[in-house]
């Protein structure tokens, strides 16, 4: 990208650039850094890899029902009559996969592993993305606002992060998920077990965000053009939306990004603890942790969720990763 | 110059003093003193240029006068009104005729903005409305400063630090403003390109009648806007004359150390000149020397100068001097010659 030499007096009539675009456009449009960011993304193969894989991933959680009633089973349907009786092993070759169970069946129950995976799809990302929203738009408000105002807003907001830092998430998520009934806040069921994690893991992981946009806004809030704007009367919630918010939002896509992995991994963590959605709805947490028990007679049970969280959160990373470097402009 | 005996911006005994704390409890310990009773006035149609090295307090003057910093003490009047304390919902409708242009051409404009947004940002921030909209109204902007009015929905990192430049004056003119505070508008460009928005700077003060102060620390840029000069060494002005006295007859030991700095691009002329060479650092603004503060770095200094602070006294007509012992005084003009070293 080279800016076109300003040539006094010529520059109006004609810039070198107009000559460049061609008659294809009457209107000069310049590139945002957005688009300059897309364009280096797009040629970022191992990224693209990454983003094409989490479609696919969205895409098969939207659609597992259709998917499911097409090449498997009803996730919750038994079938007994693939369970050897004797070892309670499911008869076949690697856990009985066959054309009917594509990746072969649970032991004792013979429930379809395919389709339970597929529907373990649709809880992790639907926990995952709403609790990183809920993460992201508490650590953007509170960053912005601690880094913005400064003084003792900021210092009351910084120490509040360490508390929640500090705070022994783990063993908190594992007493909370023990005492909530089974019905709490108007939910039931799955509802219920969907939000207690989506806030356990969104409420207090929200600090690692906020630090960031903190520190982004407090360099933010020194450049010039703050300044310029306040000097023309700008109010400060305008400074904040309109000149700094912008700024912010390729470090809020970014790391967004790279927490939906990690916010994948704590789902299926409490899963496997058994705090989460309580069975039989099917998780890739719940699934490996009763895989724990046979994985010598049904290794397929614990490889093919296994294989999804590694998958899924591998490609949250890749992307992520591309995304940083898209828009780092010293990283080309 | 067309001046009225209304100055259009008058500053006296401006101070600005930010606070050094020290521990839990932020007890202050001291206070970096970066301005420290300043008194100027502006007039209608003439530019001030605002002279001296870095650190000696130009730019806190400058955002001081346009309440971007809180005075410590001491007095803003513009147009007559006293702006020093004023509420900023209250001056929300004065910042239209009283606009800075801002030192950094890449940190001044946001990245994240079109042009057209940037340099249409005073129209929405002070509601104005403009007769064929304000698309219309950016592009005669963008052509009165030299840029093409098709570049609207260009952003800033596509263009040079000169037309960057240009981009923040078109930003700076919307709002069409009497006064116009430039801090250091030209010192990020290069040489070439600090000419060309030096003369348009120039050209917008013929066209628009404006008032400029312009913060510098480039003395021949300086000289070429102004048409009066103040000279300032921490935090206070020590000598503030129109152009041609000060750089003819400069008052000041520290004037005469500063121009004498001036590079002469004639070697011949070079080997003439006797330059001045200052000895030691800028004493530190925490705690400047007492009484007069250039006492520590000047070769006329007695002892009268670390007792007694000069006043800020009118030697010649229009030409006020801080210092026990001025040169060229004009009693002593005949005698210049000896009292330079």
């Amino acid at each position: 990208m080279t800016a076109p030499l300003d040539v006094p007096g010529s520059a109006i009539e004609a810039g070198p650039e107009t000559v460049l675009e061609g008659a294809d456009s009457s209107v000069i449009r310049g590139r945002s850094l957005g688009q300059i960011a897309w364009m280096r993304l797009k040629r970022d193969k191992i990224a693209m890899i990454g983003g094409i894989v989490i479609v696919v991933l969205i895409l098969v959680a939207i659609f597992a029902p259709l998917l499911v009633s097409w090449l498997g089973h009803p996730p919750a349907e038994w079938h007994r009559e693939k369970i050897d009786p004797a070892i309670q092993a499911p008869l076949g070759t690697f856990g009985g996969i066959s054309k009917d169970f594509l990746f072969g069946v649970e032991p004792t129950t013979g429930r379809d592993l395919f389709s339970r995976v597929l529907y373990g799809a649709r809880i992790s990302l639907l926990i995952a993305f709403f609790a990183t929203l809920l993460c992201v738009v508490l650590g953007a408000v509170f960053g912005m606002i601690a880094g913005f105002f400064g003084g003792w807003v900021d210092t009351v907001i910084s120490r509040l992060m360490d508390i929640f830092l500090a705070f022994p998430l783990l063993v908190f998520a594992l007493a909370l998920g023990g005492v909530i009934p089974d019905k709490a806040f108007g939910m039931s069921g799955d509802t219920l077990r969907i939000s207690l994690l989506v806030f356990i893991i969104g409420f207090f992981n929200w600090p690692y965000i906020g630090r960031i946009i903190r520190g982004q806004t407090l360099s933010l809030r020194e450049r010039e053009f703050v300044d310029a704007s306040r000097s023309l009367g700008a109010r400060n919630h305008v400074i904040l939306f309109k000149e700094i918010l912008p700024n912010l939002l390729a470090p809020i896509l970014v790391y967004s990004t790279l927490l939906i992995p990690s916010n994948i991994l704590f789902e299926a963590a409490l899963s496997f603890l058994g705090v989460g959605v309580r069975p039989p709805t099917p998780t890739w947490g719940g699934m490996l942790a009763e895989a724990v028990h046979n994985y010598d007679v049904a290794p397929n049970f614990m490889l093919f969720p296994g294989l999804a969280i590694f998958v899924t959160v591998l490609a949250f990373n890749l992307l992520g990763d591309g995304l940083r470097d898209a828009f780092d402009p010293k990283a080309r | 110059m067309t001046t009225t005996n209304e100055p259009l911006l008058s500053v006296q005994g401006l101070e600005k003093h930010f606070p050094v704390t020290k521990g839990l409890f932020k007890r202050q310990v001291g206070a970096v003193k970066a301005v420290d009773g300043i008194s100027f006035d502006v007039f209608k149609g003439e530019t001030l240029g605002l002279v001296g090295e870095s650190g000696c307090g130009k730019s806190t003057t400058g955002r001081l006068v346009t309440r971007l910093l809180e005075p410590t003490a001491g007095k803003v009047v513009f147009e007559g009104r006293d702006i020093t304390h004023m509420r900023q919902g209250k001056l929300r409708p004065l910042r239209r005729d009283m606009q800075m242009i801002f030192q950094d051409p890449f940190s001044s404009l946001n990245p994240r903005h079109t042009v057209g947004t940037i340099v249409g940002a005073p129209y929405r921030i002070q509601g104005v409305q403009t007769e064929n909209g304000i698309k219309r109204a950016v592009q005669d902007i963008l052509e009165l400063v030299g840029l093409n009015p098709e570049h609207y929905n260009r952003y800033p990192h596509e263009f040079s630090g000169g037309q960057r430049q240009r981009i923040g004056i078109a930003r700076t003119l919307a709002l069409k403003p009497k006064l116009i505070i430039a801090d250091e508008p030209v010192s990020a460009l290069d040489v070439s390109i600090q000419a060309q928005v030096v003369n348009l700077l120039e050209d917008l003060q013929n066209e628009l009648d404006l008032t400029y102060v312009v913060i510098a620390h480039d003395l021949s840029v300086v000289r070429h806007i102004s048409d009066r000069v103040a000279v300032m060494y921490l935090g206070k002005i020590v000598e503030i004359a129109d152009r041609k006295s000060l750089y003819r007859v400069p008052m000041h030991p520290y004037t005469n150390a500063l121009l004498s700095a001036v590079p002469i691009p004639d070697p011949k002329a070079r080997a003439k000149s006797d330059r001045i060479r200052l000895t030691g650092d800028v004493p530190s603004p925490l705690n400047p020397p007492p009484a007069c503060r250039f006492h520590t770095r000047c070769w006329k200094a007695q002892d009268i100068c670390k007792t007694v602070e000069p006043p800020l006294e009118e030697l010649a007509s229009g030409h006020q001097v801080a210092c026990h012992f001025p040169e060229n005084a004009p009693e002593a003009a005949t005698k210049t010659a000896a009292t330079t070293p």
